[in-house]
C-alpha cells in the first residue's frame, strides 16, 4: 500500500453508545484543494459505464476545487450548493444520467459521488467473467460475465446511534477526518484536507454507505467498551508528573489506536488504481487482499505530489462480500480453472462449487454441473 | 460515626433528588430528549413521595427550580389523604410560602392542572382561596390571566364582589365598570388609546385586532412593560435598564447577542454584569480568598433548542460571581479563550488538563462548571482529581480543614443516571440552574462527598425550612 496517514494526529475519542468517534487533526491543512458538498433534489441516478447502466441512490457528491498554487490557500467557502444546470424537472421519476463516477464540473472543479468509485471498483472486480471458456461455466457467465452485480448497502441513518453520535459528538479545532467505530469496529474512515472542510461535511457522513456489517452491530446497540487507560498515581509527586503522566497518556492512546484499532485499514496485499490526475493529485481507488475472516475496507483517496492524503473515504465490506471477492480473486488467478483453484484452496471441485453457489455465485456454473455436484452431497 | 447503610443510601437519595429537582426543567438537553427528561424526572418524583416524604415537602424550601416545586406542590395535594392532620399543616404552609414567591402564570397552572386531576379537597381549596387573597391587586390579575382566573374560581368555589363576578362570567352585560383597569379593558375592545393602559401580554392582542403597526405599539405600550419583557424585546427599540436585570438572565441575554454587538457594546455589558454579580454576592464579597474555575465553553454547552446556551451561560454568571467574591480570581475555559465577553460553544472539553492548569496556581478553591461529559481525553478529569485527592493534596496531609475545596457544578440533569453527571467520586457534585444559588449550593455539595450525615443533613433541611418559613414574602 503506498500510503497511510501521515500528517494527521489520532484526537481522543468520543463514544455515544455503541459508536466511537476518533477525530484525526492536522497541524496545517493540505494546500490547494478544497472540498465542498454538491446536494441534488433528485434520488435515483444512472451512470452509464460503458456498456451497462449502473443505477444507485446517491444523496450528495462532493466538489473538490483547487488553485495553482498562486493564490494564498486555507480561505473557507463552506458548504455550496449548486444549482442544477437543467430547468424544470419532467413530472415523472426523477433520473439523472452521470456519464462517469468522476467528472469535471467547472475547469477547476471536479464532482465526484462519495464511494462510489471504491464500490465501482469492488463490484467490476473482475467483471468478465472467465477468459477460458471451461466446460463449467454456464454460457450466460461466458457471454457477460457477472453482469450484473448488484451489492447492499445501508446509508448512515440506519445505523442505530451515528446520527446522534454525530450530533453530540464535539469537534476538535484543526480537526481533517474522523474515524467511524461501531461497537469497535472500524466502520469508515473520513479525512479532507482542510478544517472548514470538515465542519462543512461532517453531517454529510449520515447520508454516507455503510455495510450491513456496521448494520447489523447498530442494531445489536453494544456498548463501546471503555478504553481509557487509568493514571498510575503511584510515582506521581507533583503536578508536574500529573501533568506529564496526562500527556503519556493521550499519546500512548494515539498509538494504540493507529496500531491496533485502525491497523487493518491498510492492507499491504491490497492494491491501489489511480482513477484521474487533479493538477497534481491523484483520485485513487483501493482494494483490499479479500483475506478471509479479517477486516477489509474498500476506499478511494485524493493524495497530493508527496502522496499525503488530502481525502480519505472507506467503505467496511461485511464477511460474504469479503468471500465473494476472495473466491473471485482465486478464481482469476487460475484463470478460472475450477479444478485448479480447487486444490490451490486444498478442496475438491465439487466443494468449492456449493462454496461458490452459496457465496451468490450459482448462476455461473452450469446447471447440470451444480446439480451433479449437489447429488453427491447428497450421496455421502 | 454511628451512621447505618440505610442512612447513607437515604442521604443520597435525598440529595440525587435535590440536584435533579435544580437541574432539570423536563426540557431538552444537548444529550437526551424531553420524553426522557420527564419519564426520568417523573419516576424520581414519585419515588420521593413514596419513600421520604417529609424530604420531598422540605425540597420546596431549597433552591429547586419552578418547574419541579410546581410537580411538588401539585403531588402533595393529590396525595393530600396519605398522611395525618399535623403533617398536612405544615406541608400547607410549605406549600403557600413557595406559591407566593413562583412567578403568578406557573401558580395558574397548577391550579388548572389540579382542576384537571379533579383535586379538590378542602386543602386544596383553602391554599387557592388564601393564595388568591395574598394577591396585591387581583383587578390586575383577573384582566392578564382572565381565562385562569375563571377556571380557578369555578374550581375552588371563589367568591368574587359584584363587579369582579361581572367582569369574569358576564362582561358584555355591563355598561361601565367602576374599576378603572375593568373599564379600560372594556373600551380597549373598540377605542385603540384605552389599551395602553392594560397590561403587555393583554394589550398585544387587542394592538393585533385594531391593526395597530408593531413599532407603534411598542413605543407606546413601554412604560407598561415588566423588567422581563424589556429584555427581551430590547432589540426591538424598547430600552431596559441592564443594571437591575438577575445575572443568569443577563449573562443569556447577552450571549444571544452576535459577537461584533458584544463587541460593540463591551462597556455597558461588562459593566452590567458586574453590578449585577456584587449585587448577588452582597456583603460576602472579596471573602473567598484565592480561587480557581474551571468553566466549560464547549460545544455540548450550547445547550438545546429550548434550552438555548443555557449552560454556558451559568459558566458565564458563575464566572461573574466568582471574580466578584475571590481575592484573588483565574478562570480557565475550556477552549482556552480569555475574552469572556466573546464565548461561544465550540470544541472538545478538554477538562483534565484544565483541572491541572487550575492545580497550578494554587487555590483555595476551584470550581468546575461543567456538564459532566469530559472527553478529551475521557475520564482525565477523574483521574486527575483521584490522584490529587490521593496523593498530592498538600494541605489534606496536614490537616483536613485546609485542603482545597473543590466543588463541581453540573448545570444539566442526566435523564439515564436519574442525576447530574459526576466527574469524580471524591468531588461533589451539585447541580445548578441559577448562579445566584451558588453559595448554597456549595454549601449543598458537602453532603454529597458523604462525609456529613444523614442527621446533619436533616438538621439543614429543617433550618432552611424554618428560614424559609420566617422569611418575608
Amino acid at each position: 500500500m503506498t500510503f497511510d496517514l501521515d500528517g494527521l494526529e489520532t484526537g481522543p475519542a468520543q463514544v455515544w453508545g455503541s459508536v466511537r468517534l476518533v477525530p484525526l487533526i492536522r497541524d496545517e491543512p493540505v494546500p490547494n484543494l478544497r472540498l465542498h458538498r454538491k446536494v441534488y433534489a433528485e434520488p435515483v441516478s444512472v451512470v452509464d459505464v460503458g456498456d451497462a447502466y449502473y443505477v444507485s441512490f446517491v444523496p450528495h457528491a462532493f466538489v473538490a476545487a483547487w488553485d495553482d498554487g498562486d493564490q494564498l490557500p486555507g480561505a473557507s467557502y463552506g458548504t455550496r450548493l449548486v444549482e442544477r444546470e437543467s430547468g424544470q424537472a419532467p413530472p415523472r421519476i426523477p433520473v439523472r444520467v452521470v456519464r462517469r463516477m468522476a467528472r469535471k464540473a467547472d475547469r477547476n472543479r471536479l464532482r465526484f459521488l462519495p464511494l462510489h468509485l471504491a464500490v465501482e471498483g469492488y463490484l467490476a472486480l473482475h467483471f468478465g467473467g472467465p477468459e477460458i471458456a471451461w466446460e463449467e461455466w454456464a454460457r450466460r457467465a461466458v457471454a457477460r460475465g457477472l453482469s450484473p452485480r448488484c451489492e447492499e448497502a445501508y446509508t448512515g441513518l440506519q445505523v442505530r446511534g451515528l446520527e446522534d453520535a454525530l450530533r453530540v459528538f464535539e469537534i476538535h479545532p484543526g480537526q481533517c477526518g474522523v474515524l467511524v467505530y461501531v461497537a469497535d469496529s472500524l466502520a469508515s474512515a473520513f479525512a479532507v484536507p482542510h478544517p472548514d472542510d470538515y465542519r462543512a461535511l461532517h453531517p454529510t457522513l449520515v447520508e454516507d454507505l455503510f455495510g450491513e456489517l456496521i448494520y447489523m452491530y447498530g442494531l445489536l446497540g453494544a456498548p463501546a467498551g471503555d478504553l481509557s487507560g487509568r493514571i498510575d498515581g503511584t510515582g506521581i509527586r507533583s503536578l508536574a508528573d500529573l501533568r506529564a503522566a496526562a500527556e503519556l497518556q493521550r499519546e500512548e492512546w494515539a498509538s494504540f489506536h493507529d496500531a491496533v484499532m485502525a491497523g487493518q485499514l491498510f492492507d499491504q496485499d491490497g492494491t491501489r488504481q489511480v482513477v484521474q490526475h487533479l493538477h497534481g493529485f491523484e483520485l485513487a481507488r483501493f482494494l483490499p487482499s479479500f483475506a478471509p475472516r479479517a477486516e477489509n475496507h474498500i476506499g478511494e483517496t485524493i493524495t497530493d505530489g508527496d502522496g499525503r492524503v488530502a481525502y480519505l473515504k472507506s467503505f467496511r465490506l461485511s464477511d460474504t462480500q469479503v468471500r465473494r471477492g476472495y473466491l473471485l480473486r482465486r478464481l482469476a488467478e487460475h484463470d478460472w480453472r475450477l479444478s485448479a483453484t480447487a486444490a490451490a484452496l486444498g478442496t475438491d471441485e465439487g466443494s468449492l462449487a456449493l462454496r461458490l453457489e452459496r457465496a451468490g455465485f450459482g448462476y455461473l456454473l452450469r446447471q447440470d454441473v451444480l446439480d451433479h455436484y449437489r447429488a453427491r452431497r447428497r450421496a455421502t | 460515626m454511628s451512621e447505618t447503610f440505610a442512612d447513607l443510601v437515604a442521604c443520597e437519595d435525598v440529595l440525587m433528588f435535590v440536584n435533579a429537582a435544580i437541574t432539570s426543567t423536563g426540557q431538552r438537553e444537548f444529550h437526551g430528549d424531553r420524553a426522557e427528561q420527564r419519564l426520568s424526572l417523573g419516576f424520581l418524583h414519585e419515588y420521593m413521595l413514596e419513600n421520604y416524604r417529609e424530604v420531598y415537602a422540605a425540597a420546596l424550601a431549597l433552591d429547586v427550580n419552578d418547574h419541579n416545586a410546581a410537580i411538588i406542590v401539585r403531588n402533595l395535594l393529590v396525595r393530600a389523604g396519605d398522611v395525618g392532620v399535623e403533617r398536612r399543616r405544615k406541608e400547607g404552609r410549605l406549600i403557600a410560602r413557595r406559591l407566593q414567591g413562583m412567578p403568578r402564570q406557573r401558580v395558574y397552572r397548577v391550579f388548572r392542572e389540579l382542576r384537571r386531576l379533579g383535586v379538590n379537597n378542602r386543602r386544596t381549596r383553602a391554599i387557592i382561596r388564601d393564595w388568591m387573597a395574598g394577591r396585591r391587586d387581583p383587578a390586575f390579575d383577573l384582566v392578564k390571566y382572565r381565562g385562569a382566573v375563571k377556571d380557578v374560581a369555578r374550581h375552588a368555589h371563589l367568591r368574587f364582589d359584584r363587579e369582579q363576578h361581572d367582569f369574569l362570567f358576564a362582561p358584555r352585560a355591563v355598561k361601565a365598570f367602576q374599576t378603572p383597569i375593568f373599564e379600560q379593558w372594556r373600551r380597549a375592545h373598540y377605542e385603540q388609546a384605552a389599551i395602553y393602559e392594560l397590561p403587555y401580554t393583554v394589550a398585544e392582542g387587542f394592538a393585533a385586532k385594531h391593526g395597530i403597526p408593531r413599532e407603534v405599539f411598542l413605543e407606546r405600550i413601554e412604560h407598561r412593560m415588566t423588567r422581563l419583557e424589556r429584555l427581551r424585546m430590547q432589540g426591538a427599540g424598547v430600552r431596559a435598564d441592564l443594571g437591575e436585570m438577575p445575572l443568569t438572565r443577563l449573562a443569556s441575554y447577552v450571549l444571544s447577542l452576535p459577537l461584533d454587538e458584544r463587541a460593540a457594546r463591551r462597556a455597558e455589558l461588562s459593566r452590567a454584569l458586574r453590578t449585577a454579580a456584587r449585587r448577588v454576592a452582597g456583603p460576602a464579597r472579596g471573602s473567598w480568598g484565592r480561587v480557581a474555575a474551571v468553566l466549560d465553553d464547549s460545544y455540548s454547552s450550547l445547550g438545546s433548542g429550548e434550552k438555548r446556551r443555557r449552560p454556558l451561560a451559568v459558566a458565564l454568571a458563575v464566572h461573574y460571581l466568582l471574580e466578584a467574591l475571590a481575592k484573588e480570581y483565574t478562570p480557565l475555559w475550556t477552549s482556552g479563550r480569555t475574552d469572556e465577553l466573546l464565548l461561544y460553544p465550540s470544541g472538545p472539553t478538554p477538562l483534565g488538563l484544565r483541572i491541572i492548569d487550575a492545580l497550578d496556581t494554587a487555590p483555595e478553591r476551584l470550581l468546575i462548571v461543567s456538564d459532566g461529559w469530559d472527553n478529551a481525553p475521557p475520564g482525565l478529569a477523574a483521574d486527575v482529581l483521584r490522584v490529587w485527592r490521593t496523593r498530592l493534596d498538600p494541605g489534606h496531609r496536614r490537616a483536613p480543614g485546609h485542603r482545597t475545596l473543590i466543588v463541581h457544578l453540573n448545570p444539566v440533569y442526566d435523564a439515564d443516571g436519574f442525576e447530574v453527571r459526576r466527574l469524580a467520586p471524591a468531588v461533589p457534585t451539585a447541580g445548578v440552574r441559577d448562579a445566584e444559588n451558588l453559595a448554597t449550593l456549595v454549601e449543598l455539595a458537602r453532603f454529597a462527598e458523604g462525609r456529613v450525615g444523614l442527621a446533619k443533613l436533616r438538621a439543614h433541611l429543617d433550618d432552611r425550612v424554618a428560614r424559609f418559613l420566617g422569611a418575608p414574602a
